[in-house]
């Protein structure tokens, strides 16, 4: 039945917030309001359906969702939910979710107003034209100031506010309003049915029963099972094995997908690499002229080696990135080994919260226990023999009297902040070899700071200093640009006369002495004593810039040991043994796993 | 006997204050559990240990009567109790308002009595909550001495908040000056339940390296004293080493009885759990696993300055020590943590204050 809504009672949307105002509790709420899915099903926040992402309070990968709701003028409208993930690895998918939408809602929290992404999400959205329904979320709380909140919109976004519903998501009091305002305010999306079909590819997911499935907004045309599908951008070709809309807590087959609707496709599609974000979908028999616009190969910006601690889950290790990729089209791996960390992967990634959200995966749903060395971008280093050599991993950085000169990746940067804190982040960004490029006042106390920044400067924890220095209330964005020269030497670390080739890095020689110095310090605060002295070094090329040692460990003892503390020590033993596990030796030299996230997270304060 | 009149900031021992009425219900439960176990055992015994919790709070009478009751209830046929310890809190047995009657103790065949001092400095003494000073300390072991027990062992504690070698010494003086013939320095760990534990990082506690010096400097002078190292922490006159305690380093058998007490008997380990209710309920001790396996039996002989001696562990367990381990211990001994020859292998004082780790990797070459 729910096929037969006519295009005008068609609604797509997406929802936007800052961080913690409540997109999920929000999208939780119309959820169980149109009845889509029954309490007891709810285990909150369905749509965030990892649970690192209910942790982090973030949505990592896009998800939709059809809402059936019939409205005060006794029509029964599709509502489509798109959600979006909120971080700047992934903008890109982003910008598709918000393609595939005509409106988005604009969550504000009632007690915090304003904040960095709900400003940054605005102006993304805007680009896209979509219409904004601002709702004024957590009416709730003491410190809710809801008309305070409500003026601040008006005059700081330009968006009307007289008609935006004041709700407490997490009570669900006046839900109902969005829905109406959405109905009232989203426009029916327009395309034209009798069109080639062109469909845009917002999202795919693996199953395990059904293979990749493709999430669509259908922009003109239609598609139904049987089709012959071709990607326009990989010219890859599929028949389609069956289309349908996704409810709640199942997907309903339909007899087709028309113009303005969204759905999914399920074709003999094997893995998302083949159904990629972005793709326009058209028929072999009828194929579309153009394909829509905006899409982006995505690359990895940022590699790094993932290894795991205990040889013997090497096999383990490639079986986890193999599942992940079936998800994950941007994750890439082969094979690398290292002189000190054995056998593990050379994995490339989107950004460095894509990093991290991989490794926790791993660790997590996977149980492996890692060692991840630092963190790489791309180099492009021109030999003296004319040649050209792509370097990703510092291990295999050339000798230096080899190289005729380096280059790296530079990014557009914009970062929007509060005015308040452009001393600050101009600073940072200085700091991290930043070029200013502009500045512009996007109201009256917001400001949009353009730089063009080297990549490898980002990936080092640049966006936790960003944080930091203004209060969480900036907002990011970048983009890599081109590749520009640059004088780099690699680092390497000594520890107790061993290189450590997993902690080498690459890095901008006016840089070298003093991140040489910070990497020092923070290995002797993260290696533990042990039983002898650690000389700790790190040199450019055979010269030692800067020294630290570990002391040796004096006193590690069970003072009383009598009659009931025999078995507290045999314990003691065994959580020792547990605990060298978790130590990497180098030689004679343990070093925990937090000694290389230590090194790799030097916030610069 | 887990009754005490204040809790100390820095023990997690299971102990409570109490009233008589419940000391006097829990000396019933002991003398019944004496009973059954000693109608089980069919054992004699040669040492007695009350220990705590503080033993002295239930009084010389009660801890007389159930010294006799473990002499007639296991050793009915005349044997002898070689070495019976109490230990005591300077509070209840040396203060000028108490009377504690040794005497009566010693009449009862109590021969030895462990002092808990821990410092003989008052300031320091008051900072681990510890109630009477060094005062009664002193007296309480003169009255113990004027009742014929001259074996008396003192507790000290070594990297206690603000102390210097300076303090310790003072302590340690204290100990050579009092005639006590063992004495036992412990250096102080803090403990996650207990209250130091919240507010460590305001004790001003010896650092790791301040720690070990405050140990080496209390072997060193308690050597000097006449007061021998034969444990990490046990320190006595030639012929003074307690009795009791050996046994658990040498893995021979013991019974204990009463709330967390541990036991070990016919090579398995069983315990009371702290529950004072379900011991006076007459409940029976948990399980806690076999022991006196050989790892075991390396891991506590590597406490004693004996160390492993291979004719020990070809008795027991029919091996000599292991070549690779004795490799091992070789390279500690180059470090000066060990000393080797053929007979046995054994840590030095700076070795037992790294005996975790050593221990821990001496035992991969099991």
């Amino acid at each position: 039945m729910s096929a037969e809504i006519k295009k005008e009672n068609i609604r797509n949307f997406c929802i936007i917030a800052h961080i913690d105002h409540g997109k999920s509790t929000l999208a939780d709420r119309l959820l169980e309001l149109t009845e889509a899915v029954s309490n007891r099903d709810m285990s909150s926040q369905l749509l965030d359906d990892m649970d690192l992402e209910r942790e982090r309070g973030i949505t990592i990968k896009a998800r939709a969702v059809r809402l059936d709701y019939k409205a005060k003028d006794g029509e029964t409208y599709a509502l489509n939910l798109i959600d979006t993930p909120g971080h700047v690895d992934f903008t890109y998918e982003v910008s598709r979710s918000l393609a595939a939408c005509e409106g988005a809602v604009l969550v504000v929290d009632a007690s915090q107003g304003i904040e960095a992404q709900t400003l940054a999400n605005t102006y993304l959205a805007l680009d896209h034209d979509l219409e904004l329904v601002p709702v004024i979320n957590k009416i709730d709380l003491p410190a809710a100031q809801p008309d305070l909140v409500a003026a601040e919109v008006e005059e700081v976004i330009g968006l009307d506010c007289s008609q935006a519903p004041r709700v407490s998501a997490k009570t669900g009091e006046n839900i109902a309003a969005v829905l109406d305002r959405i109905v009232q305010d989203v426009p029916a999306p327009g395309g034209d049915s009798k069109a080639p079909l062109r469909a845009l590819v917002f999202d795919s997911i693996y199953d395990s029963y059904k293979g990749v499935i493709v999430y669509v907004r259908i922009v003109d045309g239609k598609i139904k099972a049987g089709d012959t599908m071709t990607m326009m951008a990989t010219g890859a070709a599929f028949s389609v094995v069956e289309v349908g809309h996704m409810h709640a807590t199942q997907v309903r087959p339909t007899a087709e997908l028309t113009a303005g609707e969204v759905g999914y496709i399920c074709a003999s599609i094997k893995t998302v690499d083949e159904a990629r974000v972005g793709d326009t979908v058209t028929l072999e028999s009828n194929p579309a002229k153009e394909a829509l616009p905006g899409y982006r190969s995505v690359n990895p910006m940022v590699y790094c080696g993932i290894y795991p601690a205990d040889g013997a889950d090497y096999g383990n290790l490639r079986e986890a990135l193999e599942k992940l990729r079936l998800n994950d089209a941007s994750l890439t791996f082969e094979t690398e080994s290292s002189g000190v960390l054995g056998f593990g992967f050379r994995c490339g990634f989107l950004g460095l919260l894509h990093l991290e959200i991989v490794q926790e995966r791993l660790e997590r749903e996977y149980d492996l226990d890692l060692v991840t060395t630092i963190p790489s971008v791309i180099y492009k280093i021109r030999l003296t023999d004319g040649t050209v050599v792509e370097i990703d991993n510092p291990t295999h950085y050339p000798d230096p009297t080899l190289i005729d000169s380096c280059e790296e990746p530079f990014t557009s940067a914009h970062i929007y902040s509060p005015a308040d804190y452009v001393g600050g982040i101009m600073e940072l960004c200085q700091d991290r070899r930043g070029i200013f490029k502009d500045m512009t006042y996007v109201s009256d106390d917001r400001v949009d700071i353009h730089y063009e920044m080297p990549l490898n400067e980002i990936i080092y924890d640049f966006f936790d200093s960003l944080k930091s220095r203004t209060k969480g209330y900036a907002s990011f964005d970048y983009e890599v640009t081109d590749y520009r020269k640059s004088d780099l030497v690699k680092l390497d670390v000594i520890l107790n006369g061993e290189t450590i080739d997993a902690l080498s890095f690459i890095i901008h020689a006016e840089k070298s002495y003093p991140r040489a110095r910070r990497i020092a310090e923070r290995l002797k605060e993260h290696i533990p004593r042990q039983m002898f002295e650690i000389p700790i070094q790190v040199a450019v090329g055979g010269k030692v810039i800067a020294r630290e040692t570990v002391k040796a460990m004096r006193k590690d003892v069970l003072a009383k040991c009598y009659g009931g503390d025999i078995t507290r020590k045999k314990k003691l033993l065994e959580k020792q043994k547990e605990g060298k596990k978790r130590m990497r030796q180098f030689g004679s030299v343990e070093v925990p796993q937090e000694a290389f996230m230590a090194v790799l997270k030097l916030d610069e304060n | 006997m887990p009754f005490c009149q204040s809790k100390c900031p820095y023990c997690d021992f299971y102990s409570f204050k109490s009233s008589q009425a419940e000391i006097e219900a829990y000396s019933s439960a002991l003398i019944n559990s004496i009973d059954s176990w000693a109608h089980k055992l069919k054992s004699s015994v040669d040492s007695l240990y009350f220990g705590g919790g503080t033993p002295s709070q239930a009084g010389a009478d009660r801890l007389a009567q159930i010294t006799q009751k473990v002499y007639q209830a296991f050793n009915s046929g005349g044997q002898e109790i070689l070495e019976a310890s109490v230990e005591c809190n300077p509070s209840d047995t040396g203060s000028k308002d108490v009377m504690f009657d040794f005497e009566k103790l010693a009449q009862a065949g109590i021969n030895r009595i462990s002092l808990g001092l821990q410092s003989a400095l008052d300031e320091e003494r008051a900072a681990l909550g510890r109630l009477a000073g060094v005062k009664e300390a002193g007296e309480a072991i003169k009255r113990a001495k004027a009742a014929g027990i001259d074996n008396i062992s003192l507790d000290l504690m070594l990297a206690i908040p603000g102390q210097t070698k300076d303090k310790l010494r003072h302590s340690l003086e204290f100990c050579a000056q009092s005639g006590a013939k063992h004495v036992s320095a412990y250096l102080l760990k803090i403990e996650e339940s207990t209250p130091f534990y919240k507010v460590k990082d305001k004790l001003n506690l010896p650092d790791e390296d301040a720690g070990a010096e405050l140990y080496l400097f209390a072997v060193e002078k308690l050597e000097s004293y006449g007061f021998k190292q034969y444990e990490i922490s046990n320190f006595a006159k030639e012929g003074y080493e307690c009795y009791h305690n050996l046994k658990y380093w040498q893995t021979k058998p013991y019974l204990g009885l009463g709330p967390s007490a541990h036991s070990f008997i016919d090579g398995k380990r069983f315990y009371y759990p702290e529950n004072l209710s379900a011991f006076l309920d007459g409940q029976e001790p948990h399980d806690d696993g076999k022991g006196g396996g050989i790892e075991e039996f390396v891991l506590l002989a590597l406490r004693l300055k004996e160390g492993l001696v291979e004719k020990d562990l070809k008795e027991k367990f029919g091996i000599e020590i292991p070549p690779s381990m004795r490799k091992q211990a070789e390279i500690f001994q180059k470090q000066g943590l060990m000393v080797c020859d053929e007979k046995k292998i054994a840590l030095t004082a700076r070795g037992f204050l790294l005996s975790n780790p050593i221990i821990s990797r001496l035992l991969e070459e099991m």
